[in-house]
């Protein structure tokens, strides 16, 4: 998605009846298409592309298809929670469309109490380390590298002069979220997935994936736990009129954890913290965890791949 | 006579330090449990167990007992095995066999639980980071189903004793614990070495425990229990300890494999094979756990199969070890083990761990930094680049380097204290001397627990050093790499009467038919390729005996004394004083060679010098891929690639080819005159250049009796089932085009009678159809009769087409699915090839055509021949043989446009 002005900052978080959380509703149709050169006889996918379920948000229906007719179509749950669809096709193709169509009901998040926002980023650092209970234990795995974020010194050098002295956790989550947003370019023809987080760091570019993973890295320097989400965005139309449909992508994002509060998700890509437009697919530690969509193919020659994003409120 | 074996130059130095022995109490008597085992080495004599060593390592030599060195050209280095065992005595292994099977079933419920409910992790028991930053901790494993119920059904320990007597667990392996072959082999050489010692002493039997594990292999299996269809999944012939997954699949008669000899289909695992695709219920893994599966797991590994993680879920295929049990191999979980040994077991440890810290405890890190110099500090998984230190080898800066690396990372790194191991007596230079050892156990589960091997796979240090520990040959290949010696490992038996049955070692082999689950179909383009190089080598041999013979007996040293070979080579000198004619006959036989090894351009448009260079080149040149040296490397790798299919004989005969082939390229290294196509001085070392010939000339001799002995055994001693008719048609179709070749390049074109007499002679005399030729016809030699005999003879195995029949009888034998009555495409080619050349008429192959000086009818026939031939090699690949696909992955493009 292309970026909006930093100004932009979404409505208010609650209505002016504002016991009752606004909900959002979203139909979202995800297509992704490969198209190959040569004659593919068999292939193996793995898909994380249903919305998953939380506190936040209900994923009310999600149909999956495939063209063409998969075999053995299966459906489970990953390590992190997710949903992933595991198919093969065994005949020959030269055309693989996968197309997820979903409802999902999005929750705004609600406003954090004072106290809780207020909480100093060494306290949680310090809680992290120390708690000795169960999910707090489980959380820690988020505070280590990961196969596409290694721990690296600039990171906290960087990621230092947003966590300066007593700053509540939130307030320098959000300034480092600020300066990502800010310091570094959108620019889709710099980086692959395959672009090392260290090149992304040295020339300031990249797209929301790095961000994201940017951010997380420059969270975990700092002794605190961060993980990837996965998920759409509902775009706005542009000024003079109707929003263009499949224009939208992908996008990601990252959630950091606050004990008694849960995951709180910024959006360094647009610098604010996600309420009601972000729909969450599926998090893991980082993009490799939650890849949408991945195959292992038979066959020689190249492929080319068209995605398409559509995600409406309705 | 003990004391003469036993000297004092053994306990040299034993009093300088703290010191154990295995052999000897503390004050030099030697322990109850080897008193046997010395009378009997006292009354052998040391000068006769030296004999013995030597009569081991031939044997280690001959049953290509191998590990792969890296970074030394991908040798395969012949195993070390120490004739002296290590004796262990009951009360030990009592304590030991006790203490790991406790070990097993301790780690078997760890590993339930951190790919399960992590209990450990929730309640505090492991600190999370051991788990969450080790490398081989698995996220897709998580809740696989377990085999048979057994989370890790197979378990190595590292022992070893301390100089207070204490027996430490250095290290667990639970990835694909390497040692248990090389464990079998080494007993197995033993036991011919040493027959009467074993009988005598009443040495427990390993094969035990291998029926154990073959029992739980069928019990575990999802199907099949009866006879189950096992492979034993190798990453291939590169990987260091091969000649081992070959060695247990030959040994348990499972059917060794590659990743990509594998496939998912319908969730179900399927050997590729020639009959079709055959379902495998238990795969024996040899692959790294990340390696298994590039769908889900690593996705640059070629090594794995994609799907397998799926069919797992879906309980069609058990795998042993399960993939993601490497976490277990984690030197960060020794700390906690004995607080979960009480919460799961309710027991303490029966074994000690050797004491560890782990850094990722900040006072256990501080620990570990104070000590640095004094501990062995390793990376809690297995990383490239990443080595156990010892801080005692490490110069200031180095622990201060190591030291940053900790501070960085301390969740990633333990120290461990330096455990300075017991000696026990090893055969060195013909005497006996003290060498610090470590022992390999073995564990497999079974139905009430573990069977433990009783014996395993001891390794000692190569040289005697004082401050030698652990550290250094904590891998038995490792070890092994580092001049580190094996040694067999006894236990003694305590009823004597068991000693009746022992040492039947080959009968005891379980009889399961070699091809009772098909072949796969890489082991079959294998088998066809080791055909087709051995035919290749043969021809070659023997093409190049005859043309060295001749040039030795044609031109023998003229009274003038011009040395031989010059005289062949150089034109001025050979045109004045010998006849022209057999000099261009040379030159025929030379192109032949060409021809043969497609080595062009060869000899064709030599002259000189050059030419003795080519003959040297086509030779030893490793460069040249039409070499002999060429030719006999690619049979001895395509042989590699399919060591489970050889016998014993066999692969002793194929070892000296091998080593045959290294003197060859010697020659060629040592010769170093010999760069191609460059014109060398004709009086350069003409003397050195006939010692060489004359040498070669020996080593083809002695090639020729070992290609003949590897053809006899594949005709005699292998089953004739589809292994057998893909070497054999192998072998058809490279014999056929090896005398297609030689009558292209000498025949074709019309020359002097007298030449052509010559080369005919040569020719039936490679073809091995001279003598034959002679009784028959008696006559002088005689084109059309000689082609009679080198193409159309039926009843000479040496002629086309008796070539082209058997290859036509063995593709009628191939499986296929049968569609109406429509020949298969290399049927029709077969039979196309046999009725041209069935058709063919000597007299006419013979005639030339109005001014021309070549045989054209013979060269269209030959010239289809052999393109008929390439073309079913070709569709026998492509049919039977590829089912190795090129893999690719596909990856969503960058998300967020």
């Amino acid at each position: 998605m292309s970026k909006v002005s930093s100004n932009w900052f979404p409505q208010p978080l609650v209505n002016s009846n504002w016991q009752l959380p606004i909900t959002m509703n979203y139909k979202i149709i995800h297509s992704t298409q490969y198209s190959y050169s040569n004659i593919v006889n068999l292939c193996y996918n793995e898909a994380r592309l249903t919305p998953r379920s939380f506190a936040q948000q209900v994923c009310t229906g999600s149909e999956f298809t495939v063209e063409p007719e998969p075999t053995g179509y299966r459906e489970r749950t990953d390590f992190f929670g997710n949903t992933v669809c595991y198919f093969t096709i065994q005949r020959p193709h030269q055309q693989l469309t996968v197309t997820v169509t979903s409802d999902v009901e999005v929750k705004a998040r609600e406003i954090q109490g004072d106290a809780a926002a207020n909480i100093a980023w060494e306290a949680v650092q310090q809680r992290l380390h120390t708690d000795p209970r169960a999910e707090i234990l489980e959380i820690r795995q988020y505070m280590l590298a990961s196969p596409m974020i290694p721990s690296m010194p600039e990171l906290r050098t960087y990621a230092e002069r947003s966590f300066t002295r007593d700053r509540p956790m939130l307030a320098a989550v959000a300034d480092l979220t600020d300066r990502l947003y800010t310091d570094f370019a959108y620019d889709p023809d710099f980086t692959t997935i395959a672009t090392p987080l260290a090149d992304v760091l040295k020339h300031r570019r990249g797209v929301c994936q790095d961000f994201a993973h940017l951010g997380i890295g420059c969270l975990r320097a700092m002794g605190l736990a961060a993980r990837y989400i996965s998920g759409y965005i509902e775009t706005l139309p542009p000024s003079d009129g109707k929003k263009l449909v499949g224009a939208d992508a992908s996008h990601a994002w990252f959630s950091v954890y606050l004990p008694d509060i849960g995951w709180t998700d910024f959006d360094p890509t647009n610098n604010h913290k996600p309420t009601d437009r972000h729909i969450t697919v599926a998090w893991g530690r980082d993009y490799a965890d939650v890849t949408p969509l991945k195959g292992v193919v038979f066959g020689s020659g190249t492929h080319e791949l068209t995605v398409s994003v559509d995600c409406s409120a309705v | 006579m003990i004391q003469s074996i036993i000297d004092d130059s053994y306990t040299a130095g034993f009093s300088e330090i703290e010191h154990m022995d295995e052999m000897l109490d503390r004050s030099g008597k030697i322990n109850p449990h080897w008193h046997a085992f010395i009378q009997t080495l006292s009354t052998l004599g040391l000068e006769e167990m030296a004999v013995c060593h030597k009569a081991v390592v031939r044997l280690l030599r001959e049953n290509g007992v191998t590990y792969v060195v890296h970074g030394e050209k991908q040798r395969h280095r012949p195993w070390e095995l120490d004739p002296i065992p290590l004796i262990i005595s009951p009360s030990d292994w009592e304590a030991i066999s006790a203490g790991l099977t406790q070990r097993a079933e301790l780690l078997n419920l760890i590993l339930a639980d951190l790919y399960g409910e992590k209990r450990l992790i929730k309640d505090g028991l492991i600190p999370p980071e051991v788990v969450y930053a080790h490398a081989d901790f698995l996220r897709p494993c998580h809740a696989l189903v377990p085999p048979g119920g057994v989370h890790l059904p197979m378990y190595a320990g590292d022992l070893a004793r301390d100089v207070n007597g204490q027996i430490w667990v250095l290290s667990d392996r639970t990835r694909a614990p390497s040692g248990a072959g090389y464990a079998l082999e080494n007993r197995t050489v033993l036991a011919r070495t040493l027959p009467h010692l074993f009988g005598e002493l009443g040495v427990r039997r390993l094969s035990v425990f291998f029926r154990a594990m073959q029992n739980s292999l069928a019990q575990i299996a999802p199907r099949n229990k009866g006879n189950p269809h096992v492979v034993v999944l190798t990453p291939g012939p590169y990987n260091e300890t091969y000649f081992e997954h070959a060695y247990i699949a030959s040994y348990l008669g499972y059917t060794l494999v590659q990743g990509d000899d594998l496939t998912v289909v319908d969730g179900h695992v399927y050997l590729k094979s020639l009959d079709g695709l055959q379902p495998v219920d238990v795969i024996l893994r040899r692959v790294d756990d990340a390696f298994c599966d590039p769908l889900e797991l690593r996705q640059d590994s070629l090594l794995g199969v994609a799907g397998l993680l799926e069919a797992i879920r879906q309980g069609t295929v058990v795998v042993v070890n399960p993939p993601g049990s490497s976490v277990l191999e984690n030197p960060g979980l020794i700390p906690f083990l004995p607080d979960i040994a009480k919460r799961f077991i309710g027991e303490d440890l029966r074994l000690p761990s050797v004491e560890t810290w782990w850094c990722g405890h900040p006072a256990q890190r501080d620990y570990v930094l104070a000590n640095l110099n004094k501990l062995v500090v390793k990376p809690i998984h297995r990383q490239p680049g990443e080595k156990p230190l010892f801080g005692t080898e490490l110069s200031a800066s180095e622990l201060n380097t190591l030291r940053n690396r900790i501070s960085a990372a301390p969740h990633l790194y333990v120290g461990q204290q330096h455990v300075h191991f017991s000696t026990t007596p090893a055969l060195i230079e013909g005497k006996l001397e003290p060498r610090r050892a470590i022992l390999r156990s073995f564990l497999f589960s079974e139905k009430d627990g573990y069977a433990v091997m009783p014996g395993g796979l001891t390794r000692c240090e190569g040289k005697r050093s004082v401050g030698l520990t652990h550290s250094h040959f904590l891998d038995p290949i490792v070890s092994i790499q580092d001049g580190g010696i094996s040694k067999d490992t006894w236990l003694l038996a305590p009823e004597p009467e068991s000693h009746i049955s022992l040492w039947q070692h080959p009968t005891e082999r379980p009889n399961i038919s070699e091809d009772s689950h098909g072949l796969s179909s890489r082991s079959a383009e294998n088998l066809f390729w080791v055909g087709r190089y051995a035919e290749r080598a043969e021809g070659h041999a023997r093409l190049l005996r005859i043309t060295l013979d001749k040039i030795k007996m044609d031109l023998e040293p003229s009274p003038l004394g011009q040395p031989i070979p010059s005289a062949v080579f150089t034109e001025t000198v050979g045109e004045e004083s010998r006849n022209v004619s057999e000099l261009a006959y040379l030159r025929s036989m030379l192109r032949s060679l060409t021809g043969l090894t497609s080595s062009y351009p060869g000899f064709v448009s030599k002259s000189g010098k050059a030419l003795e260079n080519e003959l040297i080149s086509i030779m030893l040149d490793t460069k040249n891929s039409g070499s002999l040296v060429s030719t006999l490397q690619s049979l001895v790798s395509a042989a590699y690639a399919v060591r489970d299919r050889w016998s014993t004989d066999t692969w002793r005969v194929m070892n000296s080819i091998e080593n045959l082939c290294s003197t060859l390229e010697g020659y060629n290294s040592k010769n170093g005159a010999a760069p191609r196509n460059q014109e060398i001085p004709p009086t350069v070392s003409n003397e050195a250049d006939e010692r060489m010939l004359q040498h070669i000339q020996m080593d083809l001799d002695r090639l020729m009796i070992f290609l003949s002995a590897l053809g006899g055994l594949n005709a005699e001693s292998m089953t004739q089932t589809i292994g057998w008719v893909s070497l054999d048609m192998g072998r058809r179709i490279e014999r056929a085009l090896l005398l297609i070749v030689l009558c292209r390049s000498s025949l074709v074109a019309v020359q002097e009678e007298w030449i052509e007499q010559l080369l005919l002679e040569s020719i039936l005399a490679s073809a091995e159809s001279l003598i034959t030729y002679r009784r028959r016809y008696r006559a002088a030699l005689h084109l059309p009769t000689a082609l009679e005999m080198l193409l159309l003879d039926e009843s000479n195995p040496r002629s086309l087409v008796y070539q082209l029949k058997r290859l036509q009888a063995q593709i009628r034998d191939l499986p296929r699915d049968k569609v109406g009555y429509r020949l298969s495409e290399e049927e029709q080619l077969i039979l196309e090839a046999l009725t041209q050349l069935q058709l063919s008429n000597t007299f006419q192959l013979a005639q030339r055509a109005e001014q021309t000086t070549q045989r054209q009818g013979l060269e269209k026939l030959l010239v289809r021949l052999a393109q008929i031939l390439i073309e079913i090699s070709d569709v026998l690949t492509q049919t039977y043989f590829s089912h190795v696909q090129g893999l690719q992955q596909l990856v969503s493009a960058a998300i967020s446009q």
